[in-house]
């Protein structure tokens, strides 16, 4: 009997633990924020990677978004005529949910795992332990300038993708769909809040710090070689991913009531 | 001043070290010898505080390191350098910023006298026209050079050497023994130094201890540890086979 509950309780047990570790490594990497010295540097080369590298996957993602949003609720909306709504439909659901959603799960697949690639493979190469002979922080070095750059680039990428997302309804709705520009537009400005705009980027800041997060505590804790280092980067990509949807209903459920 | 008072470390159940005690000559070149596998990165390790011990002390001037938090231990590290076995060379960077680390960390100095420091340690590795390179680009004696060299960048109190010599060619090898034997002399620095030369290893060290089984089996100057009684000392010194010695586990 207590053999069912051990083995069953086991998963539940690492779990806490590994969420806990993962805890603490935030806490750190954000005490080390305030420590000096301060890594202007490195966090720019970081934002650069996360934010600056990844424009164009999302310009992309971000572009058939819109496009396939606008063919799909045209379809429905003209049912009963109410095709002058795709515009703004298209504007709620991507600032509000498709916008940050997608460009973190991007961000994800894209920097997320190189950050859990690259410092997994410096731990197993010692680097990480010649950091440490330097008197250097890895947390403060390598950890807290990819979890500030995440955080700061999601949102900005996140309008990236907003807009061109909206310009994308805008293509196919108006000039394939033949919507009246006026209408679209005007719709939008009438039902879309600056609000919603501005609660998807807080929600893009926070998946911003989960991708970061979960990449930087994967590569830092790998072991076991080459090897090691392939199952931390697909595993950081896996708990991202679930960790920024489940993390967007919480938060969805909190901000849009 | 470094001393271990005994020392155990296992991993899974394998003793590495075990109950080890080891006093280290200051501002003298010591050399560990011992088998493949007996554990001395492992002991260079825990003198750094890359491990910690199950049990034991660790003394580094006068203070137990295995009580200090890892704050603390960020400050003292400041006195260390350290060549890993594989260099451990930063992969994101080039040669010359790889020197230049440590410099830059530690010490406010203008480019231009961080650049003229770099260029002076890799001249002493023997490396010339090679700081722009990338670490991926080097041979495996280059990198450990490379390392060597950012080891000594700080010229250091203490410098732990894994394996300085191995895998060079024999005249960088002796050309690498002399730089330990000169960087010692000059920095009065205290040197601990893995080797498997035995042959430079009497040439140079102060001290030379051996590590077998978890325990320092021997230890002294070079001309009494060359006249050992210990057949297990004998037999890695001539470098015949050890045979299982009776007592082991
Ligand atoms: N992080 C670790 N986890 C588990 N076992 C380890 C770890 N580090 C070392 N060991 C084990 O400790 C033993 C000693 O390893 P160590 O690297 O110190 O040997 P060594 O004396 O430096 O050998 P070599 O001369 O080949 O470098 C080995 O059996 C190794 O398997
Ligand atoms: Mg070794």
């Amino acid at each position: 009997m207590i053999r069912i509950f051990e083995s069953a309780g086991r998963p539940f047990v690492a779990f806490v633990e590994e969420f806990g570790r993962i805890l603490l490594l935030l806490i750190s990497a954000t005490a080390w924020l305030f420590r000096p010295p301060f890594r202007f540097r490195v966090v720019l080369k970081q934002m650069e990677f996360v934010g600056v590298k990844s424009i164009t996957v999302v310009l992309i993602t971000g572009a058939f978004t819109g496009m396939v949003l606008a063919l799909q609720t045209y379809h429905g909306f003209r049912m009963f005529g109410g095709e002058g709504l795709v515009g703004s439909t298209l504007t709620l659901a991507i600032t509000r949910e498709l916008g940050p959603v997608f460009t973190a799960l991007m961000v994800t697949g894209r920097a997320g795992s190189a950050m859990a690639a690259e410092i997994g493979t410096m731990k197993v190469t010692e680097q990480i332990d010649a950091l440490y002979t330097m008197s250097v922080s890895p947390v403060q070095f390598l950890i807290m300038p990819r979890i500030v750059a995440g955080i700061l680039m999601l949102p900005v990428l996140t309008v990236i993708s907003d807009f061109i997302g909206i310009v994308g309804g805008y293509f196919v709705g108006v000039k394939l769909l033949n919507i009246n520009s006026g209408i679209f537009m005007a719709r939008i400005v009438e039902i879309v809040d600056l609000d919603d705009i501005f609660n998807g980027l807080i929600k893009s800041a926070c998946f911003g710090l989960i991708l970061a997060l979960v990449g930087c505590y994967k590569g830092f804790y790998t072991t076991g070689g080459a090897e090691g280092v392939g199952k931390a980067t697909t595993q950081s990509v896996v708990y991202a991913s679930v960790a920024i949807l489940i993390s967007d209903y919480f938060l969805t459920s909190v901000m849009f009531r | 001043m470094i001393k271990l008072v005994k020392v155990s470390k296992s991993f899974k159940g394998q003793k590495v070290l075990d109950n080890l005690d080891l006093i280290v000559e200051p501002e003298k070149i010591n050399i560990i010898i011992g088998r493949s596998g007996s554990g001395k990165s492992v002991l260079l390790k825990h003198i750094i505080g890359l491990i910690r011990p199950d049990s034991g002390q660790i003394f580094v001037d006068g203070i137990d390191i295995t009580k200090i938090n890892e704050k603390t231990f960020n400050e003292m590290r400041k006195k260390f350098g350290m060549l890993f076995q594989e260099a451990a060379l930063f992969d994101s960077m080039t040669v010359g910023e790889n020197v230049a680390f440590p410099i830059k960390e530690h010490r406010h100095l203008s480019q231009k006298k961080v650049d003229e420091i770099v260029n002076e340690k890799l001249i002493q590795v023997g490396l010339t026209n090679v700081a722009h390179k990338m670490p991926s680009e080097l041979s495996g004696g280059m990198k450990k050079r490379v390392g060597l060299a950012r080891a000594i960048a700080l010229d250091p109190e203490i410098i732990l050497f894994d394996e300085p010599t191995t895998g060079l060619d024999p005249i960088m090898c002796s050309a690498i023994n002399n730089l330990i034997v000169q960087t010692q002399e000059h920095t009065k620095a205290t040197c601990i130094v893995i080797s498997h030369d035995i042959e430079s290893t009497f040439k140079i060290a102060h001290k030379v201890a051996m590590l077998y089984h978890g325990k320092i089996i021997e230890e002294g100057i070079p001309g009494e540890v060359k006249v050992s009684g210990n057949p297990v000392v004998r037999q890695f010194i001539e470098g015949r086979q050890i045979e299982q010695s009776p007592k082991q586990k």
